[in-house]
């Protein structure tokens, strides 16, 4: 077994403390060691986006991020986004469009989706489309995801 | 086929409604327990060895250097499985598969048949302990020669794979044939004497790739043996009972020790009702007193679990100048893998359904080459024969000079029509279907830009009946429990609770929609072939019509009356109101009743199991645009609209979003998904990067027609509607190519080195190419 190293981080607002082996990534530890398991493993090779995860405010997979690299930073799950009383507008809108059908994939997508509107407030179908390349839907076709995105941008500026 | 009508046209209330999923707030919180979210205290972790051999005969396999390892609690291989005490248990669809085999698929005991085949399994304190474990234990290979395309493997001289075999059963037996593959022969008609007769015939070779249902998330499974003796498995699944009578099978236990706790399931599409880890971690659990869980890395999904077959075809169809269809010949080799039962009858069965020919004769065989055992994808089959009939149909239509939808118009086989097994075509609208593309706006619609082009095809699929339980339970607040043994892929707790919510006359909010384990409900057959809303359904609405009955006596009993003087208007008005024949105004309501349950006799409740027939077929067409870049053969698909008749849509944003998703993983077929074998047999794509399935940015928005034909085998009209949609865009894009840049395309996928080599046959190459 690898040494284990201290981790102090923000973890969804709150400051956390947590040990781990350097080997072990990001989502590895949000889900067993901290026992955060809205965020998914899906591929665990960066390709699928399900472990989407902001780190600093930016976009990552956690499975291609270190648990050791969380120290001194702020790390946002879906378990921050929103809770069932006070849905984020982009998970009201996804469960509202049907913009998920399994629902594994769902967590990465809407990280991914806070992440664009972050940074586009009113984005087109395109750069939508672009932006969610990463994340991989394979129930949906991405139709009624893309749909519910748009319909969140709306709501946000709206409100 | 059972064709008494059970469809009883009634006005609706609950179904064709829209409301949003329980289970989403779940879903969007990240809440919801998929299979690898479960932990249990003590748990230690599997990893399996794999084979890197497409073929090779295990001579040794040394575990103590693993043993060895601090942390590593147990390593099993094939010789701590049991024997077999069971042959062959249904599968998916109507088949029935080999034990053998399925044991044999989860770790080799004597030889490897793929890259990636379990030969072991270590079980440890961390996954990461387990994974270098796992690489240290040491197992001597006799390598063998492989084969692994099926035009090489049913060859005289072939490597062959099993000295005997069980033949694979699908829809259909098939009979041993050849040393390597099994046939099924399907015929009706004189053939020669109708291609005598055609005027214009067509005749082409096409293949497909193997390709992966791609489900996100990996199989997972965590197992703890008690000390009594009994199993608990937590796993992702579509078919809890499944998994509990293969497990039964290949650990010679009773099935009332085994149960399986279905979690939220993370897509399956007919790959995930089938054991792989699960066996693996049962025995570590045994063996190490402790729960195990394991879990499947990406490239270990792609190496060994089931794909969808590619294929071999010759497809000959020959019509008159006028376009009547005259006569087919198909020759079909179909991927079974590494063992047999892969989906040949379905595949021969689809070919050809959706046309009326008199002569037809299809040769079909079932093909073991060095992959991995195939598994159902999706209207098993019936992506790929489609793709090779519809693309010569398109082909036909041309040279008859008439528009593609009226060639289909005249030959379509309508109800009545009898299929080449001899079934008669239930109620369908396969001609209003057709007429709806082509009233289409988008079927004439104006294309514009050079490069681009528009193509349709047309789709059939059977789907499936087959075993469903459920439960009703009445509440004393009037409020009603639903217990399924039915996996929820996609939304059906919701689908489900409607029909209860209609059948029972109670507003569905009232309705809490669950999905039990093999512990807690009726034999259920797996969540596979678009059969749950339809056969759990129908299970459900008898169930609702045995609880209005036992309501009706709590009525009666109130009221003094004899039971039959008690109606109720369920049916009628969609609200259960009880009413007194002979007295109108004397009426009580569903919540009323539910509250004086105790005082009439105690809880309401009723099960039922039901194994409908009626399955009522599924048919699909599309309308496809493209832009092909004739510099790289890429194909753009610019618009895209996709017909389905589901004969009631009880949620049609969730058929829209079935029709969608299955059309996306058709056009992932079309344009980009393969597995590559290097020339040493290996997987060479196993990741998600280089197996290429459709992103967001591939895609336009996929509009949807919804058409509605009552089932008459299901009392509210419903057909499967999940298989369908995966079937027809593959030649849809084909013939769109075909409009766009006029090559006709013979193989899947439709990559742009494959357009491009199109466009070279056909332009010649350009000068300034250099290919190395």
């Amino acid at each position: 077994m690898a040494k284990k190293t201290h981790v102090e981080t923000t973890l969804n607002g709150d400051a956390r403390e947590f040990l781990v082996e350097p080997r072990q990534s990001l989502l590895e530890t949000l889900r067993d060691v901290l026992q955060l398991t809205g965020t998914k493993e899906g591929c665990n090779d960066g390709n699928c986006g399900a472990c989407s995860v902001l780190m600093d405010g930016v976009l990552v997979n956690s499975c291609c991020v270190l648990g050791v690299e969380a120290q001194g930073r702020t790390v946002e799950t879906i378990e921050g986004m929103g809770t069932t009383d006070n849905l984020h507008p982009l998970q009201q809108a996804f469960i509202e469009e049907t913009g998920m059908q399994c629902g594994i994939c769902t967590p990465g997508f809407l990280i991914a989706s806070k992440a664009l509107l972050q940074k586009t407030p009113n984005p087109t179908e395109d750069e939508v489309r672009l932006w969610l390349a990463g994340n991989l839907c394979r129930c949906t076709g991405y139709d009624k995801l893309v749909r519910a995105v748009l319909k969140a941008s709306k709501a946000m500026e709206a409100a | 086929m059972n064709m008494e009508p059970e469809y009883k046209p009634r006005k609706w209330r609950v179904l064709g409604t829209t409301p949003a999923r329980r289970d989403g707030i779940d879903k969007v919180t990240g809440q919801a327990k998929f299979g690898d979210d479960v932990h249990l205290p003590d748990m230690l972790h599997g990893k399996v060895v794999r084979s890197p051999h497409p073929h090779a005969r295990i001579k040794s396999i040394d575990i103590s250097k693993a043993m060895a390892v601090p942390g590593v609690k147990a390593v099993i291989t094939g010789a701590d499985f049991p024997p077999l005490n069971q042959a062959v248990v249904a599968a998916g669809e109507g088949g029935s598969v080999s034990m053998q085999d399925i044991a044999d698929n989860c770790i080799a005991k004597h030889t490897v048949f793929y890259d990636g085949h379990a030969v072991a399994a270590v079980a440890a304190e961390n996954p990461h302990v387990a994974e270098e474990a796992a690489a240290l234990v040491e197992v001597e290979y006799e390598i063998l020669p492989f084969v692994q395309d099926v035009r090489e493997a049913v060859k005289d001289g072939a490597v062959v794979l099993h000295e005997d075999f069980v033949p694979g059963a699908f829809l259909f037996p098939t009979q041993k044939a050849l040393p390597n593959a099994g046939r099924l022969q399907l015929a009706v008609g004189d053939v020669e004497q109708g291609f005598k007769d055609a005027d214009i015939v067509v005749e082409r070779e096409y293949t497909t790739a193997t390709v992966h249902q791609g489900y996100i998330e990996s199989h997972i499974t965590t197992c703890r043996w008690d000390s009594e003796d009994h199993l608990t498995v937590w796993t992702t699944t579509q078919g809890a009972f499944a998994i509990r009578d293969f497990l039964a099978s290949i650990l010679n236990m009773q099935l009332s020790n085994i149960r399986v706790i279905p979690m939220e399931i993370g897509g399956g599409f007919g790959g995930k009702d089938v054991v792989y880890l699960d066996p693996l971690a049962a025995l570590l659990a045994k063996k190490t007193g402790r729960p195990v869980k394991m879990a499947m890395s990406r490239a270990e999904v792609l190496k060994a679990t089931g794909p969808s077959s590619g294929i071999y075809a010759k497809v000959k169809i020959g019509c008159k100048k006028d376009g009547t269809l005259m006569a087919a010949d198909l020759y079909l080799l179909f991927e079974a893998g590494a063992y047999p039962g892969g989906p040949i009858a379905p595949g021969a069965l689809c070919a050809l359904t959706r046309y009326q020919i008199p002569n037809v004769v299809i040769d079909g065989y079932d093909v073991m080459v060095n992959k991995p055992k195939i598994k159902p994808y999706r209207a098993p089959g019936a992506t790929q024969s489609n793709f090779i009939v519809e693309t010569v149909i398109d082909e036909l239509a041309e040279k008859c000079g008439m528009d593609p939808i009226d060639f289909r118009l005249k030959n379509a086989t309508v109800a009545g029509d009898v299929l080449i097994v001899g079934m008669p075509v239930p109620p369908i609208g396969t001609v209003e279907m057709l007429q709806a593309v082509k009233k289409h706006p988008h079927y004439t619609a104006p294309l514009g830009g050079p490069n681009r082009g528009r193509g349709v095809s047309y789709a059939f699929w059977f789907g499936a009946g087959l075993t469903s339980s459920c439960e009703l339970h009445i509440n004393a607040d009037g409020t009603v429990n639903l217990a399924t043994g039915s996996a929820d892929l996609s939304g059906t707790r919701m689908t489900l609770a409607m029909q209860a919510a209609e059948a029972l006359g109670v507003p569905l909010g009232d309705i809490s929609s669950s999905v039990s384990d093999t512990d807690s409900i009726g034999y259920t057959f797996q969540s596979v072939g678009s059969r749950t809303t339809f056969a759990t359904g129908y299970a459900i609405i008898k169930a609702a019509e045995i609880i209005l009955d036992r309501m009706k006596q709590r009525v009666a009993m109130i009221w003094e009356t004899d039971v039959a003087n008690v109606d109720c208007t369920a049916e009628v008005a969609g609200i259960a109101d009880f009413v007194d024949r002979n007295d109108p105004h004397r009426r009580m309501h569903f919540k009323e009743v539910a509250a004086r349950m105790d005082e009439t006799g105690g809880p309401i409740s009723a099960d039922f199991t039901a194994n409908p027939h009626g399955v009522g077929f599924q048919i699909a067409a599309n309308i496809c645009d493209v832009e092909v870049d004739p510099e790289t053969g890429k194909v753009q698909i610019l618009r895209f609209t996709a017909f389905q008749d589901v004969g009631k849509a009880v949620h049609p944003d969730y058929v829209a979003g079935q029709m969608q998703g299955g059309v996306v993983q058709g056009l992932g077929w079309a344009l980009n998904e393969e597995y590559w074998y290097n020339k040493e047999g290996r997987l060479a794509n196993a990741s998600l990067l280089d197996y290429r399935m459709p992103t967001s940015l591939d895609l336009p928005m996929i509009d949807t027609v919804i058409l509605e034909t009552p089932n008459p085998g299901h009392p509210f009209g419903i057909r499967g509607a999940g298989e369908v949609p995966i079937v027809p865009p593959p030649a849809a894009v084909a013939n769109a190519i075909k409009n766009a840049v006029g090559v006709r395309m013979n193989r899947l996928p439709m990559s742009p080195g494959a357009v491009l080599e199109a466009l070279w046959a056909k332009e010649g190459k350009p000068a300034s190419v250099k290919v190395a």
